[in-house]
């Protein structure tokens, strides 16, 4: 079980909800991943008012909680209008919030970024930045109201995994009592299974699962290695030893080398 | 058999088709003044079953290999037989890897095939995907063709009429799309562009991988260009977005310069109807079948559904003669 800003939840696996075959194919990988949140955008859908509506409404069919959020926003004012437009089509204050800075790498304009949480964060919003895994930024972040913390571990999309382990891990050891999720740049369920190893409290990823060639046998598998990779760093891992250490102890045995 | 086929999308003309030719007396009702204006008008026109299976279910691959055979045979001298090509850019390789894992019934070519094939995208491409099997038609101009050839058949069109207003049929084929009364149904926008431009020509199809921006470039007769098109999940069918135009416009440019000097003769937009499984759907009501569904399909699966519906209303037909027919015996026995 999983705590998030006091909603419990039975899934550490947050998934996005763009880009799959059909929503039939995304409905059955959200039930086969076991995900309890899943990510809906509005900024494009949204052209003409609520003429998304018919999408939303098979999202909210899915029967699990939904984070709306603000992709495809490069400024603070589309940020901000975007995450009211969501809190009223979606009827709650959770908002992961992105403000893009590079139109390459889709990296986040952290300066933004902070601006447009001080902005909702006043506003009554939940937020939930989707950031970098600068530690500044991080504190700035939680200076202006947000409660968790969404780094990436590689640009979105990219299925890099984890390119900076040490900074993921620095990140995790400054914030040890902020939940921290990994959004973005995952590809393989070993990436989510290394990032739980470290402590991260859960993951969100959209394009490894939509984009594989079975979204759902995919969804389950990054389910697992959610699980496992919580499971793991919970029972605490075996730090690598120069040493060979044989698992059989070798005093008693005849002979003695 | 008096059949009244509602709408003159690709759905109704192709359903006409095929209850023409078993025989039945078809009327086609459109609340349009003229052909065109639906979402088939926007359409790319490829008859492109394999390249689609790299985001479509297996059903797409099935029912829609049969399609340029079908055109061929309603309208003769439509189709283009000249396959797809697919390209990406040298840092996108990757993606050229993923859609030839996903799909079936291509060879790779190399910078020297890629040449021969299209001149001028000669030394832009270093790796592409040639799909032979393809086809594609210029979707106006068929459905022009095809209403010219039902006329000649015999069937009536009533332009500018709401079916609803018609009686004395013994069937109705909904084929409304969008219009359709359906809860399961949802409207998926699509934009695209027509740039013209003397500068270049290409034979077939070209789809241009890209992670963010894929798109497929269609070509036409009179120098035009269909660009297409985008996918978003809403039922606006409002003018196309600078965005979207930009994107479209950027990845064209991407695929060959001379697209940037091409003039944009036009710009559309389309919203297509889909069921959430995004597979096409013929569905029995009492007297009233319908075809609907058909997504970014039209072209393509619309045959093999409109087939579909009258093998139904002729089979149901048949059924209902044999049990009026056991009936008769029963009571004269």
């Amino acid at each position: 079980m999983f705590d998030l800003l006091g909603t419990t939840l039975p899934s550490r696996l947050l998934l996005g909800t763009a880009q799959y075959p059909s929503p039939a194919i995304l409905a059955d990988a959200v039930k086969a991943s076991g995900t309890s949140v899943v990510t809906v955008s509005l900024r494009r859908e949204m052209a003409g008012g609520r003429a998304g509506e018919q999408f939303w409404s098979l999202i909210r069919s899915l029967g699990v909680r939904i984070l709306p959020n603000t992709a495809g926003c490069h400024s603070v004012k589309e940020a901000v209008m975007t995450a009211k437009m969501a809190r009223e089509v979606f009827g709650t204050n959770w908002i992961k919030l992105e403000v893009i800075g590079n139109h390459d790498t889709l990296q986040p304009d952290v300066f933004g970024l902070v601006e447009a949480a001080h902005v909702l964060c006043e506003d009554g919003f939940a937020v939930f930045p989707y950031t970098t895994d600068d530690l500044v930024v991080a504190e700035r972040l939680l200076a202006a109201g947000c409660k968790v913390l969404m780094p990436w571990c590689a640009p979105i999309g990219s299925a890099l995994g984890p390119i900076n382990i040490m900074a993921l891990r620095s990140m995790r050891g400054h914030f040890p009592e902020v939940p921290l999720i990994v959004d973005a740049g995952l590809g393989r369920p070993s990436h989510a299974a290394t990032v739980m190893e470290l402590g991260f409290d859960a993951v969100l990823l959209n394009t490894a699962v939509a984009k594989a060639a079975d979204p759902v046998g995919m969804a389950r598998a990054f389910g697992k290695a959610v699980e496992a990779g919580r499971e793991a760093f919970i029972s605490g891992i075996l730090e690598p030893r120069d040493a060979a250490v044989p698992s059989t102890p070798t005093i008693g045995r005849a002979v003695f080398s | 058999m008096r059949v009244l086929v509602q709408g003159a999308g690709i759905a109704g003309l192709t359903a006409a088709f095929e209850f023409a030719i078993r025989g039945a007396a078809v009327t086609v009702a459109e609340t349009r003044h003229a052909l065109g204006g639906n979402a088939s008008w926007f359409a790319g026109g490829m008859l492109a079953p394999w390249c689609e299976r790299e985001s479509a279910e297996q059903p797409v691959l099935d029912l829609g290999r049969d399609a340029a055979d079908w055109w061929d045979t309603a309208t003769p001298g439509q189709v283009t037989r000249a396959g797809t090509l697919v390209v990406a850019a040298p840092r996108d390789a990757g993606e050229l890897d993923r859609f030839a894992s996903r799909t079936s019934g291509h060879r790779r070519v190399d910078e020297d095939e890629i040449t021969l094939l299209e001149p001028d995208l000669a030394g832009r491409f270093r790796r592409g995907l040639l799909f032979p099997g393809e086809a594609h038609l210029d979707p106006r101009q068929a459905m022009a063709a095809l209403h010219d050839k039902l006329a000649a058949m015999g069937v009536e069109f009533r332009f500018g009429t709401d079916a609803r207003h018609l009686s004395g049929f013994d069937r109705r084929i909904d084929c409304t799309g969008m219009a359709a009364e359906d809860d399961g149904l949802r409207g998926v926008r699509g934009e695209m562009l027509i740039l013209r431009t003397l500068d270049i020509s290409l034979s077939r199809p070209v789809r241009l991988l890209h992670p963010r921006f894929p798109l497929y470039v269609v070509p036409r007769a009179d120098h035009r260009f269909m660009i297409g098109a985008t996918m978003i999940e809403s039922q606006s069918a409002g003018p196309v977005t600078a965005r979207s135009m930009m994107e479209l416009l950027g990845t064209a440019y991407a695929l060959h310069p001379a697209f940037g000097e091409a003039e944009i003769a036009e710009t559309g937009v389309g919203v297509r109807p889909a069921f959430p499984d995004n597979l096409p759907r013929v569905e029995a009501s009492g007297d009233t079948v319908s075809i609907n569904g058909l997504y970014r399909h039209g072209f393509l699966l619309a045959p093999a559904m409109a087939r579909q519906a009258a093998d139904l209303v002729f089979s149901q037909d048949r059924t209902r003669e044999v049990a009026h027919e056991t009936d008769r015996q029963r009571r004269s026995a």
